[in-house]
C-alpha cells in the first residue's frame, strides 16, 4: 500500500504552505516549502521555528509513509525532538526528507535533513524520537 | 528643548512631522537624542508579530523577569497536528519556544542584538490540553561573549505540568569576517 501525500501533511503543515515534493526511488516522500512572509524571521531569512516545522513534518511523514507500506497505522506522538542549525535558511525553495534510523516496536529514531539549492549542505538537520501507539478506540 | 536636539529635529522629514503633536514631536526628538531604551520585551513582541512567521502565529505577550520571557501561543483550529484531536501541533511550540528563548536573551542582555539557533532540543512530555492556549517561559542561564545557553518549558496554565522542556544555545552574529577587505 502507498501513503496517501495529503495524510502526511498535518493542519499545521499544510498552513505553513509545507507540500509532499516526491517520492524517492525508495518511495520515500520528500517535503519542501516556499519561503513567504508566514515563513520569515529575521528579514529575508527562515524563522527557526519554521525550519523546524518543517524538519518534524518530514521525519513524521516519512515514518507514516513505511509504516503505510507494512499495512499498520499507529498514533504517532512525539517524544523529542534536536534540531542543529546550519546555515541561514534563505529566501528560497527548501526541501527535507527524514531517515528511520531504527524503526522498534514502540519508538522509531529517525534523522532529517533541511537542504535548499545543493543536497550536499544542509541548512539544519534534526534527530527526533516518535512514538507508535496503539489508536485508542 | 537645547540646541543639538533641534538639529536633529530638523533633518526629520517634514512631511512625516506635519501631523505629530507638538509634545509627540518633543517626546521622538528626545527618544533620538538619547541611547537606546532598555529592551522592553512587551514592545518588542509588538514589533516582531506585526510581520512574518510570529505574527502568523499570532503570539502574545505573557510576563517577564530579570533573565526569563514568558509568551503565548493561542490555540487555532489550523495549527493542529492531528485529524481527530483539537490538540496543537508540536512545530508551532517549537516556534514559540525558540521566539521565547531569543526574547529572554535580549531582555537578560537589555539589548537587542542579532543572534541565530545553533541548536534546539524539545522534549515532549504529554500533549497539551484540548483547545487550550500553550505558553513558553524560558529563561537565559548564562551568557558569554559568542554564545547564550537558554532552558524552559511549555505549559497550558499549570507551570508544574508542563507540556514540554526544551534546552538551547544561540550566537551572537558577528560581521562576516570574510567581507571586510
Amino acid at each position: 500500500m502507498k501513503a496517501d501525500p495529503d495524510k502526511l501533511l498535518s493542519a499545521y503543515a499544510r498552513s505553513l504552505g509545507i507540500a509532499v515534493h516526491a517520492f524517492d526511488d525508495d518511495k520515500l516522500p520528500v517535503l519542501t516549502v516556499d519561503f513567504s512572509s508566514i515563513i520569515e524571521g529575521r528579514p529575508g531569512a527562515f524563522h527557526g521555528g519554521a525550519t523546524s516545522g518543517l524538519l518534524e513534518t518530514a521525519g513524521y511523514a516519512v515514518l507514516r509513509s513505511v509504516l503505510v507500506e507494512k499495512g499498520l497505522d499507529p498514533q504517532l506522538k512525539p517524544i523529542n525532538i534536536t534540531v542543529q542549525f546550519l546555515s541561514a535558511g534563505k529566501q528560497k525553495k527548501t526541501y527535507a526528507q527524514g531517515r528511520i534510523t531504527r524503526l522498534g516496536r514502540r519508538n522509531a529514531n529517525i534523522t532529517v535533513e533541511a537542504w535548499q539549492d545543493d543536497r550536499n549542505r544542509p541548512i539544519a538537520t534534526a534527530v527526533m524520537n516518535i512514538l507508535m501507539a496503539e489508536r485508542s478506540i | 528643548m537645547p540646541p543639538d536636539e533641534w538639529r536633529m529635529a530638523k533633518d526629520l522629514s517634514a512631511e512625516k512631522l506635519k501631523h505629530c503633536k507638538p509634545n509627540r514631536l518633543r517626546a521622538m526628538v528626545r527618544t533620538m537624542a538619547k541611547p537606546l531604551p532598555p529592551f522592553d520585551p512587551k514592545q518588542a513582541l509588538q514589533f516582531f508579530c506585526e510581520h512574518g512567521h510570529s505574527g502568523w502565529l499570532g503570539l502574545k505577550y505573557s510576563g517577564h523577569g530579570v533573565d526569563w520571557v514568558e509568551l503565548e501561543l493561542p490555540w487555532r483550529e489550523d495549527l493542529l497536528g492531528e485529524e481527530d484531536r483539537h490538540v496543537l501541533a508540536s512545530g508551532p511550540i517549537i516556534s514559540l519556544l525558540d521566539m521565547a528563548s531569543g526574547m529572554s536573551i535580549w531582555n537578560t542582555k537589555k539589548v537587542f542584538a542579532p543572534i541565530a539557533t545553533l541548536d534546539l532540543r524539545v522534549d515532549y512530555q504529554r500533549p497539551a490540553k484540548e483547545r487550550s492556549s500553550v505558553l513558553g517561559r524560558v529563561e537565559c542561564y548564562r551568557l558569554t561573549r559568542s554564545a547564550a545557553f537558554v532552558r524552559g518549558i511549555a505549559h497550558d496554565g499549570n507551570r508544574d505540568d508542563p507540556v514540554a522542556t526544551m534546552a538551547g544555545v544561540f550566537m551572537t552574529i558577528q560581521k562576516d569576517p570574510r567581507s571586510e577587505s
